[in-house]
């Protein structure tokens, strides 16, 4: 039973990591059906930002928890510009062309986005430093969950709730929602289109950001290539979830992580992403549209 | 295994050379101690050769110049398989036709075995500085073959003995990366336990190079009970396979191979990598004779060696004084002499097992301590 929780904490934690990214892909798809394929580039900017900081930080004598909220605040302030920017560089001017023209265009920004850190940082895998605090009261009293797994959790599940908050009730999230259901249609009734589209870009790219603090400093190492495999699993997240949709993302998430987990605790992890994939075409085959998308009708 | 673009300019020159010695060859013919050299010298491989000839010229040229080996010169019979076991087999008949009395070669492995057929008919002794197929020693059909080399899986050996005979691991895990180096060293290592029958591989599963987390990993290696884990890999896994187990309070020992031994392991997993044990090269850069011999190569062809340069030194080294001490080039005497007598070479002061593996070549146990590697004594 202690096997099967560890098991299951660790998928909730891969589940969760994924979460963070595919949120960003799902509401970007669900705004302007587009594929942001440079949006696990973001989530790797993020990581390199905080760990830039931390070090400079590091150096001029600080420690704790001051470090972290300070690389965190300015990573998710640095990826949101770089979110704004790549929409407006890449994906504005293409608005109107055939929807191949902007996949294209996001895959470009990718490659473009990983030579370049590649480039004016290394190629070499760099250490990343463990900023989340080491609660080890966490390990004694709750046994198969480690203190970073918990925070990361933690973490995810409120900017899950603030996020649906948000689009709720708020006018941004209304007028997000709008252009979702009927671009034309919002234009026509006052809502600017373009700076919801932005919002939508920054947000998303925010949480990539926190995504990357989390995730390097649980996993302790990055260089410029976890943007392409993290963003991969994360956007077969987004499918598996039904892709716009935002509780989708998230299930799809925690499918997908509980998935490997589970496959490498009790089957072999020579088989992890063979059974993730595996499951995705079952799901895609009984719901094409993922697990909460709901079914477009193709307008005529 | 690196090619040197130098030698492709030399492989030119190479007939010169041919016809050079030819000449030499007869004028001495009279009683000389002739040691075969075989091996790539043309092709896409000559690079691998090419070293090899230069090594024997210039071990062979000190000790004429100190009056040879019981009292006769030592001369070359040099001759070409471009890596070919087909052309092997026919370099090997000219040898044995040419009366070659040992031989120093082959390069590669294909051609090595296809020519050790040949020389086990004729009761010739057979030297490689490079053939690195395990089953050339280890099958014992080639009693006559020795090398200079360590064998592919000479690092899975080592790090089986030191798992099971130093550390004395009774459970041991061992993992891959599913690549070809890593997948291989694996499958060695858990043979090679569960043919000592003295540990229990609980364990031996790939992972996904390059995952986002190896927790459930982990956990499997926590659940399986390993004392020990023995992994076939890169250091990017490994420096996150090793954090994770620490930050879980794991114990359990690693023990890795020379794609972890890097300083950017120690780099990356920081104090979680203090204890590692990593497999890597002997350091011979330190050795003088290793040293003089790198000297003497760029004075006599005004360039750095190319690739088993030592390894060629050190197995003319051996051949020559396994036959002073033989005082014979009869096989079995010379084979029993290999065996028996240590020679102090670049790689080290060297002999020969029973089953004709270098003693002293190879691998070295290495471990994490204060941030960097330092050889197990």
């Amino acid at each position: 039973m202690d096997y099967f929780l560890e098991l299951f904490v660790g998928g909730l934690t891969l589940g969760s990591i994924y979460a963070l990214i595919a949120l960003g892909y799902t509401m970007v798809y669900g705004i302007i059906e587009l594929i942001n394929f440079a949006h696990g580039e973001i989530y790797m900017i993020g990581a390199f930002t905080a760990l830039i900081l931390s070090s400079v930080l590091a150096m001029a004598g600080m420690s704790g928890p001051a470090v972290l909220v300070l690389a965190s605040v300015v990573a998710v302030l640095y990826s949101a510009c770089y979110g704004f920017t790549v929409e407006k560089i890449a994906y504005k001017p293409l608005r109107r062309a055939p929807r191949l023209s902007p996949l294209i265009s996001a895959i470009g920004m990718s490659i473009f986005l990983q030579n370049y850190v590649m480039l004016a940082q290394t190629s070499d895998f760099l250490p990343f430093p463990s900023l989340l605090p080491d609660l080890d009261f966490i390990r004694d009293s709750i046994p198969f969950i480690g203190p970073t797994e918990l925070i990361i959790v933690l973490v995810t599940a409120a900017i899950m709730v603030l996020l649906t908050l948000l689009i709720k009730f708020t006018r941004m999230g209304k007028a997000m929602r709008a252009t979702a259901q009927d671009r034309n249609m919002a234009m026509l009734v006052g809502v600017n289109v373009n700076r919801v589209i932005s919002q939508t870009f920054i947000i998303g790219s925010a949480l990539a950001a926190v995504g990357g603090v989390l995730i390097a400093s649980h996993i302790g190492r990055i260089n410029f290539y976890i943007g392409f495999i993290a963003g991969i699993k994360a956007f077969t997240a987004a499918v598996l979830g039904g892709i716009g949709s935002i509780p989708g993302a998230v299930l799809g998430a925690l499918v997908l992580g509980w998935t490997e987990s589970f496959a490498t605790g009790y089957v072999s992890s020579d088989y992890e992403d063979v059974f993730a994939f595996a499951l995705l075409v079952v799901i895609l085959i009984f719901r094409p549209a993922g697990l909460l998308g709901r079914a477009t009708t193709q307008k005529v | 295994m690196k090619k040197f673009a130098f030698a492709r300019s030399f492989h030119i020159l190479l007939p010169a050379l041919f016809i050079a010695f030819a000449s030499t060859g007869t004028a001495l013919a009279a009683d000389t101690i002739k040691l075969g050299i075989a091996g790539a010298h043309s092709g896409d491989l000559a690079s691998y050769g090419l070293p090899s000839v230069k090594a024997a010229e210039l071990v062979v040229k000190d000790i004429n110049a100190r009056g040879g080996i019981l009292g006769k010169k030592v001369e070359l019979l040099i001759e070409d398989d471009a890596c070919k076991p087909e052309m092997a087999t026919n370099t090997a008949t000219k040898l044995v036709s040419r009366k070659a009395d040992i031989v120093m070669g082959h390069i590669c492995s294909g051609a090595t075995k296809a020519a050790l057929g040949i020389y086990k008919d004729a009761r010739l002794i057979a030297v490689s500085p490079s053939a690195t197929n395990p089953e050339l020693t280890q099958s014992g059909q080639y009693p006559g073959f020795f090398r200079t080399i360590a064998s592919d899986d000479a690092q899975a050996r080592l790090e089986v003995d030191f798992a099971v005979g130093r550390l004395k691991l009774k459970k041991i895990a061992v993992l891959h990366d599913k690549g070809d180096y890593g997948k291989g060293l694996a499958e060695y290592a858990k043979k090679f336990i569960e043919a000592d029958k003295k540990a229990q591989v609980v364990l031996f599963e790939g992972v996904t190079p390059g995952a986002v987390d190896y927790s459930a990993i982990v956990q499997k290696i926590r659940q399986s009970g390993a004392e020990g884990v023995i992994y076939g890999g890169y250091h990017p896994e490994a420096s996150s396979i090793v954090s994770q187990m620490r930050k879980k309070g794991m114990k359990t020992l690693f023990i890795s191979d020379d794609g972890v031994k890097d300083i950017t392991f120690i780099k990356v997993a920081g104090r979680y990598a203090e204890g590692v044990y990593a497999t890597g090269p002997k350091d011979t850069s330190k050795n003088p004779l290793a040293v003089a011999a790198n000297e003497a190569h760029k004075k006599a062809y005004g360039s750095d060696p190319g690739a088993f340069f030592l390894n060629a030194y050190a197995a003319t080294q051996a051949i020559l004084n396994a036959i002073d001490k033989a005082k014979s080039t009869e096989s079995a005497k010379v084979a029993n002499a290999l065996r028996t007598h240590f020679v102090d070479t670049p790689l080290g002061k060297i002999k020969f097992d029973g089953r004709g593996d270098a003693i002293g070549v190879g691998f070295a146990m290495y471990q994490v301590k204060n941030g960097a590697y330092v050889e197990v004594k």
